[in-house]
């Protein structure tokens, strides 16, 4: 637990001083908002094992809605995060009731496919831009008070958006409703036979984590000023598995890590290797599910627990 | 009539993907990889070896069913004992290696491959032309899947097969080699996946994403079909590429959604799928 607390602080330490150590914002910004998603996809596949194959759908819905909001009906920067996240909400709603009368792969399979026509969706609708997207979203300010337009206020304001919805998530999972969200994934019949209403509680947690890759989305629209449809696309679903599986699903800090490295790697090695990136990442998932099904923080986790009996 | 060409595609694959769920218990997600990769191994073959159609027909399935089997040696077979989901996260790693080495070999754009002379040319039928080539493609997918129907269901490696989906370890028992049963299957299954991107290569165009689409398409063919069964996949393949193509001329932007709001509602009320048993 000390080492805990000792871990969180440096991390938090470093993420405050990250932007004056020549570190370039924007791409810090853009870590952030994807450990974000990966944070809330964990809450769904490594705390309740459900695995969700259409996560872009919120995050790249809200994306969109946030955008417009802002761009083409002036809203402000706040209101238009909460009606991004209002929308992502309605769609984890509307999904999440039709997936969770399946479970495992099926469950994987439907996400799948309803996220598809939300790509579809986003691909003809009007206010989307179609294969153009949206450009030039302005930050604007947090209630009129603090101006977003510079590159470090935003970057403070997306880390403190995140660090909030990092404690909730701790707070989520420790609280009852997670210990019950722990139970199903532990054994199902038993969740049911001591009288859950199960369907109702994974609803909870699908439509939770919905929302919070929303959240994200939202973010990563105003730290970029732009929405494409990769947001949205089937591949960016896979890499949101990739990063909490790398990192360790089921641990907190793992899809923080995971999101880091499979957002650098993609960063640095897009300009040197071009269409071999999508190789690597193939490669890594393979790898992954092979042999590092853990992914680095349950390694390290395991290796203090064998250590210490 | 389109509509009809896409069914047979959808019907030849989620056939495979039927099959293979059945004794694997995995969802291959590189099933569009391999669709691709067999239209890809017929315009190789063609514009670099010089092979036709007809041999491609022929030699693009077997060579793909040989990169299945061997996948499902060195990866798929670790998995078995872990959960699916993993099986359906290996195979959508391969997809996407597939896919990363066409495009950085041959370039995002499409390729076309030629309509075989034989097939070229239409058919009057009084109310409309019809192309010989797509008429092919419906009755070669249709017989296709009749074979491998007959096969599973009239055949005695049929029968064994059914059984080791039944009960593996009982059929592992009576001295059958699952093992062997499961990569053989494997490989079938993934060769009738390359057996439709050949088919497809003189339709469409040949190009590595043509595949990653297309298989989320037919995983929503099979959960309407119910998953694992053989007749459902087939019918539910044609029947859907069927509403997809009316679709497209009553109402054409809802056509790429169609297929999927029709899995909703077959969920909403029957979640096991049409032809589904478990509940």
């Amino acid at each position: 637990m000390r080492a805990q607390i000792a871990v969180y602080g440096v991390l938090a330490a470093l993420a405050l001083i990250a932007p004056f150590l020549g570190l370039y914002p924007v791409f810090l910004m853009k870590l952030l908002c994807f450990a974000m998603f990966a944070c809330a996809f964990n809450l769904l596949l490594g705390f309740t094992k459900m695995l969700s194959f259409g996560h872009a759908a919120y995050f790249g819905a809200s994306a969109y809605v946030t955008g417009w909001l802002v761009t083409a009906m002036g809203w402000g920067t706040v209101a238009g995060i909460l009606g991004g996240v209002g929308v992502a909400m309605v769609l984890g709603l509307v999904i999440g009731a039709i997936a969770v009368r399946r479970q495992g792969i099926y469950f994987a399979m439907i996400t799948l496919a309803l996220a598809q026509v939300v790509f579809f969706v986003c691909l003809q609708a009007n206010f989307t831009g179609g294969e153009n997207g949206l450009q030039g979203i302005p930050r604007g300010s947090v209630l009129g008070v603090i101006p977003l337009g510079g590159d470090r206020t935003m970057y403070y304001f997306v880390l403190a958006v995140f660090i909030a919805i990092f404690l909730l998530i701790r707070r989520i999972v420790h609280s009852p409703f997670g210990q019950v969200l722990k139970a199903i994934r532990a054994n199902e019949p038993r969740a049911v036979s001591l009288g859950y209403k199960v369907d109702r509680y994974k609803l909870a947690a699908f439509v939770l984590s919905a929302s919070l890759a929303g959240l994200a989305g939202s973010l990563k629209a105003l730290v970029l000023g732009f929405v494409t449809l990769s947001d949205v696309s089937q591949g960016n679903s896979g890499e949101v598995i990739l990063m909490t599986l790398l990192g360790g699903s089921g641990t907190f800090l793992g899809p923080v890590i995971g999101a880091f490295l499979v957002v650098t790697l993609q960063e640095y090695l897009s300009d040197l290797v071009g269409a071999w990136v999508s190789v690597m990442i193939g490669a890594i998932f393979v790898v992954c599910v092979l042999i590092f099904r853990r992914g680095f923080v349950g390694e390290i986790q395991r290796r203090f627990a064998a250590s210490s009996d | 009539m389109l509509g009809l060409v896409n069914g047979s595609f959808y019907a030849l694959l989620s056939l495979g993907l039927a099959v293979i769920f059945g004794l694997l218990g995995v969802v291959n997600f590189a099933h569009g990889a391999f669709y691709m990769l067999g239209a890809f191994a017929a315009y190789i073959g063609l514009s670099a070896l010089g092979i036709n159609y007809w041999w491609a027909l022929l030699l693009a399935p077997l060579a793909v069913g040989l990169l299945g089997i061997v996948i499902e040696r060195l990866f798929l077979r670790h998995l078995y004992q872990v959960e699916p989901v993993y099986g359906l996260l290996l195979t959508f790693g391969i997809a996407l290696i597939a896919e990363g080495v066409m495009r950085s070999q041959f370039g995002a754009s499409g390729k076309s491959y030629p309509v075989p002379a034989l097939l070229q040319g239409v058919f009057n039928l009084g109310f409309m032309m019809l192309p010989i080539y797509r008429a092919w493609v419906i009755f070669a997918s249709v017989a296709v899947c009749f074979i491998t129907w007959f096969l599973i269901e009239r055949t005695h490696l049929g029968a064994r097969l059914r059984a080791a989906t039944e009960n593996a370890k009982l059929v592992q028992a009576f001295g059958i080699n699952v093992p062997l049963l499961v990569m053989c299957t494997y490989g079938a299954g993934v060769a009738l996946a390359a057996l439709a991107g050949v088919l497809a290569a003189p339709v469409v165009q040949v190009s590595p994403l043509m595949g990653s689409s297309l298989v989320i398409v037919v995983f929503a063919v099979v959960v309407i079909g119910g998953m694992g069964s053989i007749l459902g996949a087939i019918i539910s393949g044609l029947v859907l590429g069927l509403i997809e193509g009316l679709t497209k001329v009553v109402y054409p932007e809802a056509s790429n959604i169609v297929v999927f709001i029709i899995m909703a509602l077959v969920l909403i009320w029957r979640p096991a799928g049409l032809f589904g048993k478990e509940p």
